[in-house]
């Protein structure tokens, strides 16, 4: 049968958005299929973007010229730039979100690309021939629809159960139908799977919270757009604000624990560990007496109010009485329960870098099924996955793959390919190596490049990158040959050491003491460049020795990444292997070098061996 | 590196009444199939089998033999091992030894091979498997006693909690970083500077007893110095009569300095000979002089040997300024002193000998021995004994010396993260995970 598609993604989450608009960007023919055009961009969980290495993922993406950091630009009602009295590398950015506005940008954006088609209905099966080839989709009603590939976002939707306490219901979301039949294709292409535990708290009443009792936490005065592109946030700011629990909150929780799912042996999914249930922390925390609950408004038109930090799988009755006894919420009427989720995820081992399932032909994997958590986690490797299978689609011998030196989004992937999950897998930026160079303030710089090649960039953004890259170029060559005496900089109030020696601009750019004013007067050339271009320069200053020995470090890990093993390697005939490393070895099936010595439980000695078998 | 099975005497060669030879590899248990007449189905692992041997291919008996069977992976390598416990004459071992290379995909073994075998298989650590290439090499009972330390991975705890500590540290600092609305405590920051305090401290002080572990693996030096006619090389001689265990003779000779190894209480020494200290326009004398400069300067003790008779120890004064703390003055002939004479040298601080009739010699291998054994074993017993170790410590040292809160955290975090990786390159490697599970262990992180 003639195919329909180059390119079909199933789901319209945060990950299946980035896969479809990243596919029909690179030029292939994609569909989108969802059971529900109206959720598409849904935010399940919290109504905020962003955050400590997702805030990284999100300019990532944006620099690949991705939607998330366009959408959250227009959705955003409160933005704030966290760590921001901490160093460039480690600030993130932040935005809570008006629900409704970002499903419609989202849905916007994808209803105005090109190469695009969104479809209704409910993926049931996949079409498979040789137990190998991935050849299109089943829907509900028995009628295919076929494609050259075909990438599964399905996020929570896989076997998805809810349980609020001991009742169980099936369903991938509430109010949603989950897809129980995917599962046994994957199992039948032999992939492994597993399940994994998810949960979001209650929604409350706003018009019902004693607001004023509590702490507020305000945005930023100057909210920073995630988007390169995005010149100016336009919506109104609004506030968060903080409570607390309490001892009585704790007894109440505490006496109450026999009937959470959780304990009671019903949940056998691994939750994540920082994103825990309130259970969880009264047990793996039972010195404290209190935690920060945060309660933030889900939109600029809606009452319901997210309280962040009481994720619980514990049953109905118990919530309200528990979080009646916090500050500001004796009066709060409950919208909705909190639910614990668990749902099927594929072992990420299964992947190889471009996220395609590595013995399947035509099956690509990205978001939650690959055991992650977060939607600039799922968003990320949506862009990969969307990529990939138009490239491939399209007849390509491209692949596009992004290192761990090179993005968050790579230190994901690979993590995520080498390591497998054994919980649900959030991005930190102590998760890179390469923090000081991997920032968010550069993701551009890193990344738009690399995605103009691939075909995922279009010219418009290409533009702008062009024009800011040569602007930090020239600034940084400026600012290397400016060079002024410790005389001059005393005249200026500096003090400065009487060596003789003297200091260039760029120099003095990195000193944290010395302010941009004070530097405009000194070298009044630097005026000239846009405020972005300088920081840049900045912070390349203040970090040199340090990403200079990370760069260094990047350059062997290159090497490392340039040693590759042939597909078709046989771990068992190497000397010197266990059969431990064997096995591990044989179930990844690393590509390259760098990769295998990332492989958990992969010695130094391991690593020699291969080394010394390819060497052969 | 191939899949072979190897071989090889472990006992030493032509010299003792029970040998042991070692077989490892997939294809170990045809000894047992090709050498002797026992039924491989029913072999108990870790039993010992008294058996004819025979030869592989003309079935001759060779020898009465005790055979062991170790299982892979419960064996010293991690892969199949037959130990065979046969008589230790030479003419049995070659023959045990030719039998064992006739069978098929069976080869002799290379040196240090099984421990890197074992290696390989995780059944030691770097440290350890280093610790056992010294034992290996352990030419005299001090050294033996610190590789067998070193093997029971003495060295690998200390810096494995070195590494704990810098980890916890570390995950603090990345707790701070990753999860800015959490309360972490303010006397964190303290109690870290404490523990990088603490830790540049205890580095500082392991490398400085680096210098006695490298004496302890190639040897202390002692050096005989002085005037031509002193002496010297019947002080040597004497000296090497007195040692029974010469590991190797004269090792090098250069110019005029002569090397020899010897064995003094358990310490491994080298003890060297110089040229004749004096004046002269002899350019190969002039070269003979300044060799022996030299080795006055590397020396760890220098025995200032004069003729009692004709000289006094002011002699020494250029030498005296380059190797205080180290200097030994030795009068010789003493045999030509009077009774007086001895004792106001002795009063001066001389040792006494007469090399010539061998007098107060046994008293001065006894002195060096006790030098070696107050200035070098004393303090720390836990000496690094690998340049590869000294280097990962340096690197980890430089970084904690960086660090400090001053700066900004992610630069004091990169500091810590690259200390600990440095240590981490000794041992094994720096997991991410490892990291975040220290973290959430010790924190309530919420958002």
């Amino acid at each position: 049968m003639e195919n329909l598609y180059d390119v079909i993604v199933v789901g319209g989450g945060h990950a299946g958005c980035e896969a479809a608009s990243a596919s029909a960007r690179v030029g292939a023919k994609t569909a989108l299929i969802t059971h529900k055009i109206c959720s598409i961009g849904e935010m399940s969980c919290n109504p905020a973007i962003g955050g400590l290495g997702k805030g990284h993922l999100v300019r990532e993406i944006d620099a690949l010229d991705g939607l998330m950091g366009k959408v959250i630009d227009k959705a955003g009602i409160q933005f704030r730039m966290l760590n921001s009295s901490k160093g460039p590398a480690v600030r993130g950015p932040r935005a809570q979100a008006d629900r409704e506005l970002y499903k419609k940008y989202m849905l916007e954006f994808l209803q105005n690309q090109q190469n695009l088609d969104l479809i209704e209905a409910a993926v049931e099966g996949l079409v498979i021939e040789d137990e190998n080839r991935v050849l299109g989709v089943i829907l509900n009603d028995g009628s295919v629809i076929n494609a050259k590939n075909v990438i599964l976002t399905s996020g929570t939707f896989l076997n998805g159960v809810m349980f609020i306490g001991h009742q169980t219901s099936v369903g991938g979301r509430v109010g949603d139908i989950s897809c129980a039949g995917i599962t046994p294709y994957l199992k039948n292409l032999g992939l492994k799977t597993g399940r994994l535990k998810t949960g979001t708290p209650a929604r409350l009443n706003g018009k019902t919270i004693n607001w004023s009792v509590l702490e507020e936490q305000s945005g930023d005065e100057k909210p920073e757009p995630f988007s390169y592109l995005t010149e100016k946030i336009e919506n109104p700011q609004i506030k968060c604000y903080i409570t607390h629990t309490n001892e009585e909150t704790h007894k109440i929780i505490r006496d109450n624990f026999s009937k959470c799912a959780l304990f009671s042996g019903l949940i056998t999914g691994v939750g994540p560990r920082y994103c825990p249930s309130i259970e969880d922390k009264l047990v793996k925390f039972a010195d404290r007496t209190s935690h920060q609950i945060f309660l933030e408004p889900e939109g600029l038109n809606t009452d319901v109010v997210y309280p962040n930090g009481i994720s619980t799988s514990l049953p109905e009755d118990v919530q309200h009485l528990f979080i009646h006894t916090m500050k500001g919420l004796e009066n709060v009427e409950i919208l909705r329960p909190a639910y614990a989720i668990e749902y099927d995820y594929v072992d990420p081992q299964e992947l190889n870098h471009c996220l395609k399932v590595k013995k399947t032909q035509g099956l690509y994997l990205a978001g939650q099924i690959n055991g992650t958590t977060g939607y600039e986690e799922a968003g990320a490797q949506g862009l990969v996955a969307g990529v990939n299978a138009a490239l491939s689609a399209l007849g390509k011998d491209d692949e596009f793959v992004i290192d761990r030196s090179q993005a968050y989004i790579g230190v994901m992937i690979d993590d995520l390919i080498t390591k497998g999950v054994d919980e649900p897998y959030r991005m930190f930026t102590s998760r890179s190596e390469y923090r000081l160079h991997l920032r968010a303030d550069n993701a551009d710089m890193r990344l738009t490049e690399i995605g103009y090649r691939a075909g995922c960039v279009c010219k418009e953004r290409y533009s702008v990158f062009k024009v800011k890259k040569e602007a930090v170029d020239s600034c940084r060559e400026l600012s290397l040959n400016l060079k002024t005496d410790y005389a001059t900089l005393e005249s200026f109030g500096l003090t400065v050491n009487h060596d003789g020696a003297k200091r260039t601009a760029y120099q003095l750019m990195g000193y944290n003491d010395v302010s941009h004013e004070t530097i405009y007067q000194i070298f009044p050339e630097l005026k000239c460049f846009d405020e972005k271009v300088y920081e840049q320069i900045e912070i390349e200053s203040r970090y040199s020795g340090y990403i200079k020995r990370q760069l260094s470090d990047i350059e062997v890990f290159k090497k490392d990444e340039g040693l590759k093993i042939r597909d078709n390697i046989d771990y068992a005939k190497i000397g010197g292997l266990s059969r431990e490393m064997v096995y591990k070895l044989s179930k990844v099936m690393p590509a390259t070098i760098g990769e295998a010595s990332r492989i958990p439980g992969v010695t130094p000695a391991a690593i020699t061996a291969i080394l010394g078998y390819l060497k052969k | 590196m191939d899949n072979k099975t190897i071989y090889a005497l472990s006992t030493v060669y032509g010299k003792s009444g029970v040998a042991v030879i070692r077989v490892s590899g997939a294809d170990a248990l045809d000894v047992f199939k090709y050498m002797t007449k026992i039924e491989t189905l029913y072999l108990k692992p870790r039993y010992a089998y008294f058996t004819d041997i025979i030869d592989s291919v003309n079935k001759n008996t060779l020898d009465k033999a005790l055979l062991i069977y170790f299982k892979a992976p419960n064996s010293f390598t991690g892969e199949d091992i037959v130990e065979i416990q046969c008589h230790g004459s030479k003419a049995v071992l070659s023959s045990v030894l030719d039998s064992l290379s006739n069978i098929n995909n069976f080869r002799l073994a290379e040196a240090g091979e099984f421990s890197k075998r074992a290696f390989y298989n995780q059944k030691m650590d770097l440290t350890e498997a280093e610790g056992l290439a010294d034992l290996i090499d352990a030419e005299t009972s001090e050294q033996q006693k610190y590789a067998l330390r070193q093997m029971e991975g003495n060295l690998k705890n200390l810096y494995e909690n070195w590494r704990e500590e810098l980890l916890k540290v570390y995950a603090y600092m990345e707790a701070y970083i990753d999860f800015p609305e959490e309360d972490i405590p303010d006397s964190i920051k303290e109690s870290n500077m404490n523990t990088v305090f603490k830790l540049i401290k205890a580095i500082d002080e392991h490398l400085s007893s680096s210098k006695n572990s490298e004496r302890l693996r190639e040897g202390f030096r002692v050096v005989v110095a002085g005037p031509a006619n002193a002496g010297k090389s019947s002080l040597l001689n004497a000296v090497v009569k007195r040692n029974a265990v010469i590991v190797s003779d004269i090792a090098g000779t250069t110019r005029d300095a002569v090397d020899v190894n010897l064995d003094i209480k358990g310490y491994p020494v080298i003890f060297t000979d110089t040229a004749g200290i004096r004046k002269t326009d002899d350019i190969i004398e002039q070269q003979g002089v300044k060799i022996a400069f030299e080795k006055i300067k590397d020396a760890d003790l220098v025995l200032a040997m004069f003729d009692a008779a004709k000289d006094d120890a002011s002699i020494f004064d250029e030498i005296k300024k380059e190797s205080e703390n180290k200097l030994l003055y030795i009068a010789n002939k003493s045999d030509c002193l009077t009774f007086e004479q001895c004792s106001e040298l002795e009063k001066q601080g001389c040792f006494l000998i007469s090399a010539k009739y061998n007098k107060g010699v046994d008293e001065l291998i006894e002195k060096i021995g006790n030098f070696i054994g107050a200035n070098f074993t004393s303090g720390s017993n836990m000496l690094i004994t690998r340049k590869r170790y000294k280097e990962a410590l340096l690197e980890c040292l430089e970084n904690l010396k960086n660090f400090n809160f001053e700066k900004e955290i992610e630069l004091s975090a990169e500091d810590i993260r690259l200390a600990a990786r440095a240590l981490g390159k000794i041992t094994g490697r720096f997991e991410v995970d490892e990291i975040l599970d220290k973290i959430f262990g010790s924190f309530c992180i919420g958002k």
